[in-house]
């Protein structure tokens, strides 16, 4: 494999409070190739904005980084001066969040924002840099762009709101965008054309993508590899393709059963019992082990390690630990 | 006791439909304030939330609504249960209209529908325990007082799968999936036998959504109850019901069998939903580019509203609104469907 683009190794999150100090993300490692999408599931509070918000340096005070590295293309960039740090967001990282309104300014024409976001990450004069916001807005798909680049974003539907903030996120033209849930704000027939274009432009242009999202749909039908996040931890990574077809962790077993689709016929689904834990309780060993159907002793005591399961794939489970017992055959029928 | 229960069995007629809808429409006003309208002279603006939208809903099945923002989804559940009032048309349930002037004999039809909203965070009061929020509709209806409400708030929580000590709990010690286990006990508390269920599992994680739509299921099979279930999410809506009402902009552009509606969706706006939802299982389906967004609701186009965006349209679509026409099992409103273009 090439040298990774992003590369996060150990990244623990914390948010001190006053009942003690709670661990948002707990030694989380993944990596993202170059031209790559990682897709990052999970349901709220298991950690996937927070890793996105910590890799671009945005975490809210008080909570901080309190352990791991973030390595962007050999350079490590967890602990640089917030100065530096601008310099990286928006240029090197763009980002797409969820409300298009919160992250345009109503006070400034999208022309305005958009050669803003040029002119002080790239060389180039207001001309160029106007032509090239109406080229960009052309390519995200808003009809007239020449002429509607002077609007004010109020003026655009939430969908075509969407498209000039993914405009935004690449015109400084970053080698990582990181899309936090780019489409749950939208319609589904919206949301639709959002992910493609957001799935072309940046295959066109190279840029990896760290896609955050709770809807398992949009990942996989973009994604090439995706990480199942559980109470801060991962807890199984790989492509696409295997995690949803033939999925390794109780968790993302569970998880893949309790999503209705379209094609199924089965009268109930599963469910996994329980919700996920609290940050302040989460369990001993496992973080999973109160809801999984596979407990033994020493999911109760000890934290798994990722296991590797295949090329990319790594699952952090005790069933699958060397020296551990294969799953009987009985459990096997069950998972199937 | 012993008495609601038989009244909530009986069923006078044998109607098969339980609750129908007739030319339902609801308009807003969204002018602008009176001295505007004056200096500007503009006149009074309204927005058509529902329009002539008719439907039934059959004793003990799971009516499914779907559609976008904007389409009218749920003030239909509003009008229903009576929180808003309807322009026009008239919704009859169980034979009798709603809404009538007779205020004894609308209150005992009301103890006989509930509604379960979106944001289980919104709709419990949070300075109540969970014993007089679940007791609220008990005590509202006279059924029981005293030491039996007690025990039928136990009964009701453990029928959700909560614990009867959860009644002393206020409702922040619960998570969003119990909260919603709290607000569908206090809408069984009156015996109901239609349940209106707006976006039921939108604001829940996915393995919680599946754990409600699951208990909503049991309790359809235990209790006989008819569900109106509304939500934006295709899938949703697929595994739950019975016959589904898909609805763009206000009127409802096709009623067809649950099964039938994914298999071989009929509208032009239905085939173009069913092609935008994401593909899970993965099957490498190329689909169809979505064209458009959906329009402002102030300001709808002439004809059928979905013409802008549809490929089939012509100059009639342009023109004329389409009336649902039978088709099959089901409903389309559509002049290509009419006319045998699509």
């Amino acid at each position: 494999m090439t040298e990774p683009l992003l590369s996060v190794r150990d990244l623990v999150v914390e948010f001190p409070t006053r009942r003690g100090t709670l661990r948002a993300l707990d030694k989380v490692s993944f990596d993202i190739a170059p031209g790559e999408v990682l897709g990052m599931v999970g349901e709220s509070g298991a950690g996937k904005s927070i890793s996105g918000s910590a890799i671009i340096g945005l975490i809210e005070p008080p909570g901080r980084i309190a352990g791991g590295e973030i390595w962007l293309k050999g350079e490590r960039i967890d602990n640089l001066p917030p100065e530096r740090m601008r310099r990286i967001r928006g240029r090197r990282i763009g980002m797409v969040f969820q409300d298009p309104l919160t992250s345009l300014n109503p006070l400034y024409t999208v022309a305005e924002q958009i050669t803003e976001t040029i002119r002080t990450h790239l060389d180039v004069g207001q001309r160029e840099a106007r032509e090239r916001a109406i080229a960009l807005l052309d390519r995200v798909g808003i009809p007239a762009a020449r002429r509607r680049i002077d609007d004010y974003p109020h003026h655009f539907s939430g969908g075509m709101r969407q498209r000039v903030v993914i405009a935004l996120a690449l015109c400084a033209e970053p080698e990582l965008v990181i899309a936090d849930e780019p489409t749950t704000a939208l319609d589904v027939s919206v949301q639709a054309q959002i992910i493609d274009v957001l799935k072309e432009i940046c295959a066109e242009r190279g840029a990896s993508v760290m896609l955050i999202t709770h809807d398992m749909g949009v990942i996989a039908e973009t994604a090439d590899r995706v990480a199942v996040l559980y109470a801060g931890r991962i807890a199984e990574i790989g492509p696409v393709r295997d995690v949803i077809r033939n999925a390794e962790h109780p968790y993302t077993v569970g998880l893949m059963g309790s999503i209705p689709t379209l094609v199924q016929t089965a009268d109930r689904l599963t469910q996994i019992p329980g919700s996920m834990p609290r940050l302040n309780a989460i369990p001993e060993g496992c973080a999973f082990n109160p809801r999984c159907p596979k407990v033994f002793g020493r999911c109760r005591v000890e934290r798994p390690e990722p296991v590797t399961r295949g090329p990319g794939r790594e699952v952090a489970c005790w069933l699958y630990a060397r020296g551990q017992a294969e799953p009987s055959g009985e459990e096997e029928a069950r998972r199937g | 006791m012993a008495d609601s229960a038989s009244l909530a069995r009986h069923a006078p007629g044998t109607d098969a439909s339980l609750v129908r809808v007739e030319g339902l429409s609801r308009d807003f006003e969204v002018s602008k304030p009176w001295l505007n309208r004056v200096i500007e002279r503009q006149p009074r603006t309204w927005l058509s939330a529902v329009s002539d939208v008719s439907f039934e809903i059959r004793r003990g099945e799971t009516f499914g609504l779907v559609g976008e923002s904007g389409s009218g989804k749920s003030t239909i559940a509003k009008l229903i249960v009576g929180l808003l009032e309807p322009s026009a048309g008239r919704i009859l349930f169980d034979g009798q209209e709603m809404g009538g002037t007779d205020g004894r004999a609308m209150r005992r039809l009301r103890r006989r529908f509930q509604m379960i909203f979106q944001d289980p965070f919104a709709s419990l009061n949070p300075r109540w325990h969970v014993e007089e929020i679940i007791a609220e509709p008990i005590r509202t209806f006279g059924l029981a007082r005293g030491a039996e409400r007690r025990r039928e708030v136990a009964r009701l929580l453990d029928t959700v799968g909560l614990s009867p000590t959860d009644a002393a709990k206020f409702p922040h010690e619960f998570s969003g999936g119990q909260r919603q286990r709290i607000a569908i006990a206090r809408a069984l508390a009156s015996r109901p036998e239609f349940i209106v269920c707006d976006e039921p599992t939108s604001a829940l994680d996915v393995s919680v959504q599946a754990q409600i739509l699951n208990l909503m299921r049991d309790l359809q099979d235990e209790f006989g109850l008819t569900y109106l279930l509304i939500s934006h999410d295709l899938s949703v809506v697929r595994h739950m019901a019975n016959r589904i009402g898909v609805l763009y902009l206000g009127r409802l552009a096709e009623v067809a069998d649950g099964k039938r509606l994914f298999s071989e969706p009929r509208h032009p706006y239905s085939q173009m939903l069913l092609d935008a939802v994401p593909d899970l299982a993965m099957s490498g389906r190329r689909r169809k580019p979505v064209e458009g967004e959906i329009p402002n609701p102030i300001d709808p186009p002439p004809g059928c509203a979905f013409h802008p965006r549809c490929p089939h349209a012509n100059d009639r679509c342009r023109r004329e609104i389409p009336q649902p026409r039978r088709v099959g099992n089901g409903e389309v409103a559509c002049f290509g469907v009419e006319e045998g273009r699509i």
